[in-house]
């Protein structure tokens, strides 16, 4: 039965082919892919049928539906279309065939039910597979990338470090920004360290007590931390919460928690022209 | 006319998805950066406080219109263990997780209407709005 029923479905690939192109291009019009050009789209659609076919009728073999799917996801075909075409092409091959006999018992119908259902499931599970696969695999390298960027220590001078922060805090970034913090001023020897959080977005009491305990932390292995980039909405919203900052220096931008981490060291920036200046003027002096 | 949204809670991520959210809103309704600022932070409070304590819950926002004012309502709600005594958790400093102890009465002081109902065993939930100036 399930071969007779392949070579009467293979036999009648076109009209069952035709149909099925009716009505993938009727559901069109409401949809995902409106835009992707119709030539292309017919002609991936006109493959697609061809792929599910070929399958059908080497029982199986994979390859060619493995090559086609990879195309789809390179080229970001929704996997809606997929399934939406697979269940349509399940619905258009048993009302073919039912048409074809002229009358079915429920057991017939069943089988028939069946027999189709066995070739579109393995195609439908595999796709499914090979597409959550690839998404999962990009999902984890982002999750790398992100971590990768997620709390850098720039040493910008002898004894003075730079830890900028850039978006969402989180748990787990919380206790990175900690440890490279940590190892970072042990490392680079640093007295003072400025963190930037001119680009985080929200501050809310997580994110500070993990900026305080950072802080408390570098104190205890005797560097000072200064807090800057608070712009002035954040610097309401924390007086609202209510968080005491008061512990530590905090400066509303590098600029000036620069300045002020070489104060701390001991040093000062020097304009050489200004110098010069006054070099010649204490030597016109010195002539008089 | 209320336009009503929601933002499930389930894992940290979520924080960042209700916050962002509301910021659009806050955006979209013509609050000022600070007031966006203190919307933003409140939903984070919010929703950490479900994550933290109740593991999942929600976040709904409803577009509040009076005669002569417009405010965002900002709803978190969670089927968690409730809160013991409510009175304690409005103070200032007191936690049971270790962290500062901010985060309802901060909540409170960011937004302008605060009213929190909770039940041992069945849950808590907290409604806030933030008017429009």
């Amino acid at each position: 039965m399930p071969e007779a029923l392949r070579r009467i479905v293979v036999e009648n690939s076109d009209v069952i082919s035709k149909s099925w192109l009716d009505e993938v291009t009727e559901k069109r019009k409401s949809d995902y892919t409106s835009n992707i050009s119709d030539a292309l789209y017919h002609s991936t659609n006109q493959e697609f049928i061809n792929v599910i076919f070929s399958s059908i009728n080497r029982r199986g073999d994979t390859a060619e539906m493995d090559d086609f799917a990879e195309r789809l996801i390179n080229l970001g075909w929704p996997l809606s279309y997929i399934t939406d075409g697979l269940q349509t092409f399940r619905r258009v091959t048993i009302e073919f065939i039912l048409s074809q006999s002229d009358k079915v018992d429920t057991y017939e119908f069943s089988r028939i039910l069946k027999i189709v259902e066995d070739w579109v499931e393995p195609i439908i599970n595999q796709l499914v597979n090979q597409y959550s696969g690839s998404w999962e695999h990009t999902v984890s390298l982002q999750r790398l990338a992100l971590q990768e960027l997620s709390a850098p220590l720039i040493p910008v001078m002898d004894n003075i470090t730079v830890m900028p922060l850039i978006g969402t805090i989180d748990t787990e970034r919380a206790k990175l920004i900690m440890e490279n913090l940590l190892e970072g001023v042990m490392k680079h020897n640093s007295e003072v360290v400025l963190i930037d959080i001119t680009g985080v977005p929200v501050v809310d009491t997580m994110v500070a007590h993990h900026i305080i305990q950072a802080a408390e932390a570098v104190r205890l292995i005797g560097s000072t931390c200064i807090l800057v980039g608070i712009r002035p909405e954040i610097a309401q919203t924390i007086v609202n919460l209510g968080i005491d900052l008061s512990k530590f220096p905090t400066k509303s931008s590098l600029r000036k928690g620069f300045k002020k981490a070489l104060t701390i060291t001991n040093r000062e920036i020097v304009d050489l022209n200004d110098a010069k200046d006054e070099d010649i003027t204490k030597m016109l002096d010195s002539l008089k | 006319m209320k336009t009503k949204s929601q933002v499930q809670i389930n894992k940290e991520w979520d924080i960042v998805g209700a916050r962002q959210m509301g910021r659009e809103l806050a955006k979209e309704m013509g609050f000022g950066t600070v007031d966006q600022a203190r919307i933003a932070t409140a939903i984070s409070e919010l929703a950490r406080n479900i994550y933290l304590y109740a593991d999942k819950g929600a976040v709904t926002f409803e577009i509040e219109e009076d005669l002569n004012k417009k405010g965002l309502k900002i709803i978190a709600s969670d089927q968690g263990p409730g809160i013991a005594d409510l009175s304690k958790v409005m103070e200032d400093g007191y936690s049971t997780s270790g962290g500062l102890g901010a985060g309802l009465p901060g909540v409170k002081r960011l937004m302008d209407y605060f009213d929190i109902v909770s039940e041992p065993e069945s849950g808590t939930t907290i409604t806030t709005i933030k008017w429009v100036r």
